[in-house]
């Protein structure tokens, strides 16, 4: 972000989240930028921008920041709490630190890049967005994901993709174990062309394409069998 | 000669019905599922009675004196609270589950009479929200095609923690509903069977739906009312949990309430009937002095005006309709008759929304079966029925002497058995005897 005189600052030791939230959200198109100070965790931070604005945000923030985001390009400089990026519909949220449970939960759109680690349940319930994480995601990541992908760099807890449907998984470390119906599959030329593009976003262009995994559905539990008890 | 018959004598654990149930499973692998809410009996308001005024209490003209029916619901937080003509609300019901052409005519026919109809398991389509003066948007686990656009052109936001039908039971719509249209609405593929989630995909518990919350009301400019809505299983702590954690109201959900496609034994099995839960709620929230602060909307088997007063009675402020609404609108007409038997049921008993076939147009996307219903008649024929059911509301409210609906009590009340009088907190009729009064 340029930090010249165009750069709006709002202090939330001086106004409180209503206030700093209605200035976001009521940037027009190309309105802001906007730096953020002193967040201390505040829940529910920089959520419903619907304009292509830049937030940074200086420190760490806590439940569903930039929640329902449309188009805007927030960073949080710090560690996000609970759901960052939830239903994410367009446009980029980063995480300079560590983002806890359901990054990017449901989030249909948009890209999440996460530069530390994430807890559980990264990317559940996914439909449609993009998330790039350059440490470890944690267990159930990508759980009942039906669209989108989930790169991750480092390596994966337990029960990845568990009852995945149509989303994609990259992982280029460890996977503890993978999750019910989800499996590795093969990495073809137009997953590499779709990995490389998604490291390029996310600024990892120097990443070797090659020294990834993919997971996705077996399909196995896409309809009801009583002969699937095992499954579950 | 001796009637050979008189000889036969059925087993009451294994009657007709278990014995095609064991023979059905053994027959197919496949558990039951089917649409509809609870079948066998259960204490229902049925086993209460209003009292009618007499020396100590004198009534209102029946067709002379006014009773008002209006209800806000959403004061507590929200700037935009919704104004019902009727205490009367359409529950939710998905398009997907529905017809378009059904989610159409329930807009139609809610609208026509002045009050809401709600969203579902999978999104806002325009036809709901193009046909429905107020629209309650349903937050539900899966998130299908949740949108803020869509949140904030809703009139209420109702956050599903669960339905009577299935407390503790996530969302179900077979392969047979899943058309292209419902596939792209869900981020699904097409055909499968939808197993959606039972809990949130980013919050747990009463701590976290606090923020949840938040974000909701900071994402609409603190407008829209908040509902919680919540099968009956625990009310009382769901009902104080729920006002713990902001919501503007309640809606709870009796296991008469219907589903559209749920494992038997859950519909059957699990949650507790809306008698016994609405005394629960109601307690609950005059114990935190938040009665009629927080409204309550209850649901659950809701089928006559006597229903809806005895609700009110109890303490809500609104019921909610789902089941009843259907059938208005034409749900196991018997017109139809030839067509239910040709699917192996009846008018009347027709219950397999899940299967996509359903004569009337109603709980199905099969695109002929669907033309079979006119959403202007259909919506006309609910608008009737909203009506009935508000005029004997006030027919009820007025022999006991009110001008306001919300004015009956459970003072007016008496109970039929001594079960009714134990859930309801009423005495048995006859007697001043409330079983279990005083704890």
């Amino acid at each position: 972000m340029a930090g010249g005189a165009n750069v709006t600052v709002l202090d939330l030791e001086k106004e409180d989240l209503r206030a700093v939230n209605q200035r976001l959200q009521g940037a027009d198109a190309g309105g802001g930028p906007f730096r953020v100070l002193h967040p201390r965790g505040a829940h529910a931070l920089a959520c419903g921008l619907t304009a292509g604005t830049e937030v940074e945000i200086e420190g760490h923030t806590g439940y569903y920041c930039a929640g329902m985001n449309e188009a805007a390009r927030v960073t949080v400089k710090g560690n996000a709490g609970v759901g960052v990026a939830e239903n994410m519909m367009s446009g980029e949220v980063w995480v300079t630190g560590d983002a806890s449970q359901s990054a990017a939960a449901t989030a249909h759109g948009g890209l999440l890049v996460v530069e530390g680690n994430t807890a559980a349940r990264c990317g559940i319930s996914l439909k449609g967005g993009d998330i790039v994480v350059k440490g470890n995601v944690g267990h159930m990541s990508m759980f009942l994901a039906q669209a989108g992908n989930l790169v991750v760099l480092g390596d994966a807890g337990e029960s990845l993709g568990d009852s995945i449907y149509e989303a994609r998984i990259y992982v280029r470390g460890k996977v503890a174990s993978l999750g019910a119906d989800c499996i590795e599959k093969d990495m073809r030329e137009e997953h590499r062309a779709d990995l490389r593009a998604l490291l390029e976003r996310a600024g990892c262009a120097d990443a070797d394409v090659g020294a990834f995994r993919r997971y996705g559905s077996a399909r196995e539990l896409y309809h009801f069998k009583s002969e699937n008890l095992d499954s579950y | 000669m001796t009637d050979p018959n008189w000889g036969l004598r059925e087993s009451y654990s294994f009657d007709k019905y278990a014995i095609h149930e064991i023979r059905r499973a053994a027959s197919t692998g496949l558990y039951r599922i089917r649409g509809w809410g609870a079948k066998r009996h259960l204490p229902t308001f049925d086993d209460l009675v209003f009292l009618g005024a007499s020396v100590s209490r004198y009534p209102l003209e029946g067709y002379r004196e006014a009773c008002d029916t209006s209800v806000v619901l959403g004061t507590r937080y929200a700037k935009k609270p919704i104004e019902l003509k009727i205490p009367i609300t359409i529950a939710g019901m998905s398009f997907g589950s529905l017809s378009a052409q059904a989610k159409e005519a329930l807009g139609r026919g809610a609208s026509e009479v002045g009050t809401s109809t709600t969203t579902g398991d999978g999104g806002m389509t325009q036809e709901e929200r193009g046909h429905s003066t107020q629209l309650v948007y349903q937050y539900l686990p899966s998130r299908y095609g949740m949108n803020p656009a869509d949140l904030r052109q809703a009139d209420a936001i109702e956050i599903v923690v669960g339905q009577g039908a299935k407390p503790g039971g996530g969302g179900m719509l077979l392969g047979q509903k899943i058309t292209e249209r419902v596939a792209e609405m869900r981020t699904l593929p097409e055909g499968i069977d939808q197993r959606s989630a039972c809990r949130h995909p980013d919050w747990t518990g009463p701590d976290d739906l606090t923020i949840k919350i938040l974000e909701l009301r900071e994402i609409t400019n603190w407008e829209k009312p908040i509902y919680i809505k919540c099968g009956a299983a625990r009310p009382y702590y769901d009902t104080m949990l729920a006002v713990k954690s902001g919501a503007d109201v309640v809606v709870l959900d009796g296991m008469q309430g219907g589903t559209a496609a749920t494992q038997e034994c859950f519909i059957e099995h699990v949650g507790i009937p809306t008698l016994a839960a609405v005394r629960e709620s109601v307690r609950a929230l005059k114990e935190i002095d938040m009665h009629r602060k927080v409204q309550l909307v209850v649901g659950g088997g809701i089928r006559s005006g006597a229903d809806v007063a005895k609700a009110l009675a109890m303490g809500a402020d609104a019921v909610s309709i789902g089941t009843a609404a259907l059938i208005a609108l034409g749900d196991n007409d018997p017109h139809y008759e030839d067509d239910y038997r040709a699917i192996g049921s009846a008018a009347g008993y027709y219950e397999d929304f899940q299967a996509g076939n359903d004569p009337a147009g109603i709980t199905t996307q099969d695109p002929e079966l669907s033309k079979r219903l006119d959403p202007v008649k259909a919506g006309h024929r609910l608008a009737n029925y909203l009506r009935v059911l508000t005029l004997e509301v006030q027919t009820l409210a007025r022999a006991n002497g009110k001008s306001d609906v919300h004015n009956l009590e459970p003072e007016d009340l008496a109970a039929l058995t001594v079960e009714a009088a134990a859930m309801a907190g009423v005495p048995l009729a006859g007697t001043n005897w409330i079983p279990g009064q005083g704890y």
